[in-house]
């Protein structure tokens, strides 16, 4: 017996099974009863109760198995619940009220709940039972793959549904060569129609998964016991280290059968969730409810509503039924689908393709009424149209923007904010949950202020977390400034992600532009702020060489007009001194342009450039064109960029000069300038040890040797003063280059913006800096590469492009009004 | 004397100001700063920063906001106030979009004759 305490003469409540199902149901009857009951809960995994929705970032990496607990040991103890794992319940004996686990354990219930969930399918092919084929259920599952994973190889995922699909993903990104085979023509036929299933083929492909459609599974060969590869019916033969079957699920229903429980696919239930057995429910996976049986969690949830509901004695609520929508779980792949699909006489569907962005939405019709929908690559809509389907809405009216969707007003791009406050107090915004836009208002007018109390009084947000934008969104429309957002590591008030957050997004999405990022990773306002739009256009620029757009009004006015602003508004303009070499024609010309445009200072920087201080704005693109005419260039002394490389005379004059500093100087110059970078970059060489040209506080410093260089990075001589650190020595003049420009390119990939390099190099570590950089040849070569490719967008003169009247509009002011009034 | 805004001047066409951006325009009394927010509205502000003068016009557009070039003060587009926790107001002027083309109300050419807040 489980408990003979005499004492205690509540009534039994016995669990079996421990899924998400089972905790939901915990949750809702002690949300209404809280000692009703003494509850003993039977998992067969050893276990807690955790999210399985979120298996596939767990896969992937983008999460661990903490951050997907449900409830945790604290939970059940505080709950008084007893746990027992590990043991999987094998009898149930009704006329004794007994349920018996596979070791003995017995234990007696007044109202028994099974929630046994459901089981992979596994084909049976010969081979099926090879070491090294999977399925992909639970957290075992994760674990063998990712086990697998490690020594890389190759996995072939049996089955092109949501499962396979998120497996095939996840293996990939943990380094293995993926092939998907899919029995049907295109993938995830069942929730999507042929087109959407097309892109979502390219999308799967692009990420180096290979797709197989029409891909019969003839038998899974092995050699010693394991699997070898996979062959198809048309002789085809796909090596492979392991299988996953992700074919599908059926109901977990031998027990209650054995029981003598009335059982079709699934355990029969009424809408009050009860079995043929009064004193029985059943709930999730397991159940078949007016012939339907449900994988997906939302319905699972709203069945937990009628048996907490029920267990508490209230019969008031019963289940119908749910509508069910879709979302693919793959980072950067975009998909939401729900509703009927198919074509009939008595449907119609709109369809929208827009091919050049891989977007496609098609809804279906009956008797205007939407009653399906698919979404690929712009899925915000999804829950509008959602709400529709379930509400029956006539969209007659609306027919003719329906497709737009909600946020079609015919002007204006979106506002996040305002598509929130449009939406209905019905909208549903958690659909794991089913928690209503009014339910969650009414919590945080209750006196929730933060999304942890939203997630404990309403559940919106809590299980997959996709709504988590919207709910803050909704607290910051209730409350306003008096909301506090978790921006612990957030860019700024407009987003809680983080630098490194976004970056990773900007480049697994594939976010093009500014609107794209703020629309996917839903910034809380409509145009960001003068902290986060430069941080965006920097990082976009760095991802997207040649592809994406500069946006000049995310730059400072520094950047904006290539010219520094003074206190007073006037401008100081830098020109090139390539390695601080000039001569007698350019200082002319800077003599000429100090005349003529009466700029009143002129000034030998700390970097070994002329300044030019005090330029009028308007003056600015006439001064540039006569300093162009004499072949000086932008210094970028303004700039996120390459600001100088200082050097000493070197091997040519200087009597200790080991090396020609000069001409390497000039050479890095030349090579480097024009490049965009998370923070201002300052270079210098030095002939020799004695370090005339302090190279060892600069962002990246050369010291010549006798016997080559030695390379120096991450100092610098501001705020904060920092010496450098030894990066490495090399031989060869290239080998400087190549060295420089790998370095320069991978803290232009990992750095959050404006970082200097020696707070990139604190957060990244020396070792990872040197084995990127100085171990690994090929990564060295790679990221080298890489930097010059950008390079090819990068260098072009910004001054003779605004010389020659580009943003002419920066430079000149408005004329005054004209006198005339209008009305 | 009040001066009321049912004259307007026309200073200018909408695309001449870049969405998200500003223009100077240049009044007897001294220059304004004319806005163009993300979504086509248009104010009109003295270019001066409350904090030490900076040019408002040439600052990052964001919302209803602009951020001064020289220290970072955000200021209000619709009040011209001082936003956060920074303390100071700049005068604006009112100013609208027809048809296209950019409106001020005329008493904008009161600028520099007598102090902004007076």
């Amino acid at each position: 017996m489980v408990d003979s305490t005499k004492t205690d003469n509540r009534e039994r409540l016995v669990v079996i099974g421990n899924g998400m199902a089972a905790g939901r149901v915990l949750e809702e009857l002690f949300e209404r009863e809280r000692d009703r009951y003494r509850v003993t809960v039977f998992n067969a995994e050893p276990r807690v109760n955790y999210n399985r929705i979120m298996l596939s970032p767990v896969l992937s990496g983008e999460k661990t198995y903490e951050e997907i607990l449900i409830h945790d040991d604290a939970w059940y103890a505080a709950n008084g619940v007893e746990l027992i794992r590990g043991e999987k319940v094998i009898a149930i004996n009704r006329d004794e009220r007994k349920v018996i686990s596979a070791v003995g354990t017995v234990a007696d219930y007044d109202r028994l709940i099974v929630a046994t969930g459901s089981q992979p399918f596994i084909i049976p092919v010969p081979g099926h039972d090879l070491d090294g084929v999977l399925t992909y259920r639970d957290l075992d599952d994760v674990e063998a793959m990712l086990a697998a994973a490690e020594k890389g190889g190759r996995a072939v995922v049996i089955g092109g549904g949501l499962l396979g699909l998120e497996a095939a993903a996840g293996l990939k990104a943990r380094g293995m060569d993926v092939t998907v085979l899919h029995l049907m023509p295109t993938l995830m036929e069942r929730q999507l129609d042929q087109s959407a299933g097309y892109l979502l083929q390219k999308a799967i492909e692009a990420r180096g998964i290979e797709v197989v459609t029409r891909a019969n599974t003839h038998e899974i060969a092995g050699a010693a016991g394991a699997v070898r590869a996979v062959r198809l019916d048309d002789g085809r033969e796909i090596p492979a280290d392991i299988v996953v079957m992700a074919v599908g699920i059926k109901p977990n229903v031998d027990l209650a059968k054995d029981a003598g429980l009335e059982v079709n696919r699934g355990l029969l239930v009424d809408d009050l969730m009860r079995t043929s057995d009064p004193a029985i429910y059943a709930v999730g996976e397991c159940v078949e409810h007016r012939g339907q049986c449900y994988g997906l969690v939302a319905p699972l949830y709203e069945m937990a509503k009628t048996v907490g509901a029920g267990l508490a004695g209230d019969d008031g609520l019963a289940y119908r039924g749910s509508l069910t929508a879709t979302k693919l779980k793959v980072t950067g792949v975009d998909l939401y689908s729900a509703g009927e699909l198919a074509e009939g006489d008595d449907r119609e569907e709109i369809v929208l393709r827009d091919a050049a962005h891989s977007i496609y939405k098609r809804l279906v019709l009956q008797e205007n009424r939407i009653i399906g929908a698919v979404l690929y690559g712009d899925t915000a809509d999804g829950p509008w149209f959602f709400q529709h389907i379930k509400n029956g809405t006539d969209i007659s009216e609306m027919r003719e923007t329906l497709i737009f969707g909600q946020g079609f007003a015919g002007a204006g791009p979106l506002d996040p904010m305002a598509a929130v406050a449009a939406l209905p107090d019905d909208a549903e915004i958690c659909g794991c949950n089913g928690v209503c836009k009014s339910r969650i208002v009414s919590a945080i007018e209750g006196g929730q202020a933060t999304l942890d109390g939203v997630r404990a009084t309403t559940k919106a947000s809590s299980s997959c977390g996709s709504c988590t934008g919207l709910v803050e969104q909704l607290l910051e429309l209730s409350l306003g400034g008096d909301f506090a957002r978790a921006v612990a590591d957030g860019m700024c008030p407009c987003t809680d992600l983080g630098h490194g957050e976004v970056r990773r997004l900007i480049a697994a999405k594939e976010l093009m532009s500014i609107p794209a990022v703020m629309q996917e990773l839903q910034w809380k306002t409509s145009c960001g702020c003068a902290k986060c739009r430069p941080a965006l256009n920097y990082y976009l620029l760095a991802t997207w060489p040649g592809i994406y757009v500069d946006d000049q009004q995310s730059r400072f006015i520094n950047e904006r007009v290539h010219a520094n602003i003074q206190k007073d508004g006037t401008y100081s303009v830098v020109p090139r001194m390539w390695g601080g070499i000039t001569n007698p024609t350019e200082l002319r010309a800077i003599a000429d342009v100090a005349d003529k445009f009466a700029i009143p200072t002129v000034k030998v920087t700390g970097g070994q450039r002329i300044d030019l201080l005090g330029v009028k704005k308007e003056d600015l693109p006439a001064v540039w064109a006569d300093l162009n005419a004499a072949g000086l260039v932008s210094g970028h002394a303004y700039g996120k960029a390459l600001r100088t490389v200082k050097t000493c005379v070197g091997n040519e004059w200087c009597r200790f000069g080991t090396q020609a500093s000069v001409s390497l100087g000039v050479q890095m110059e030349r090579f480097l300038w024009g490049a965009w970078t998370p923070h201002k970059v300052k270079m210098a060489v030095s002939g020799c040890p004695r370090n005339c040209a302090e190279a060892t506080v600069k962002d990246f410093g050369v010291v010549c040797v006798d016997s080559g260089f030695e390379l120096h990075f991450a100092g610098a001589a501001g705020m904060e003063v920092k010496a450098t650190q030894l990066l490495c020595k090399v031989v060869a003049e290239e080998d400087v280059l190549e060295h420089c420009a790998a370095l320069l390119q991978l803290y232009r990939q990992e750095a959050h913006y404006l970082d200097r390099m020696h707070k990139w190099l604190a957060r990244v570590g020396m070792d990872h800096v040197q084995a990127a950089v100085v171990e690994d040849a090929d990564n060295r070569r790679d990221l080298y590469e890489r930097f010059v490719f950008s390079q090819r967008f990068a260098q072009s003169d910004p001054w003779s492009e605004r010389a020659a009247g580009r943003d002419s509009h920066e430079f000149t002011p408005l004329e005054g009004p004209k006198l005339e009034a209008v009305t | 004397m009040k001066l009321t805004t049912e004259k307007w001047l026309d200073i200018a066409a909408l695309n001449d100001i870049p969405r998200r951006g500003g223009r100077v325009l240049k009044v007897a009394g001294g220059c304004i700063a004319l806005f163009r927010t993300n979504d086509d509205q248009v104010f009109a502000l003295d270019d001066r920063c409350p904090h030490k003068a900076g040019p408002l016009s040439q600052g990052i557009v964001h919302g209803a906001a602009v951020t001064c070039p020289l220290h970072n003060w955000v200021i209000s587009l619709e009040t011209g106030e001082a936003m956060g926790a920074d303390e100071g107001q700049v005068a604006t002027y009112s100013a609208k979009v027809s048809n296209g083309r950019v409106l001020v109300g005329q008493e904008c050419l009161r600028l520099g004759m007598e102090p902004a807040d007076g």
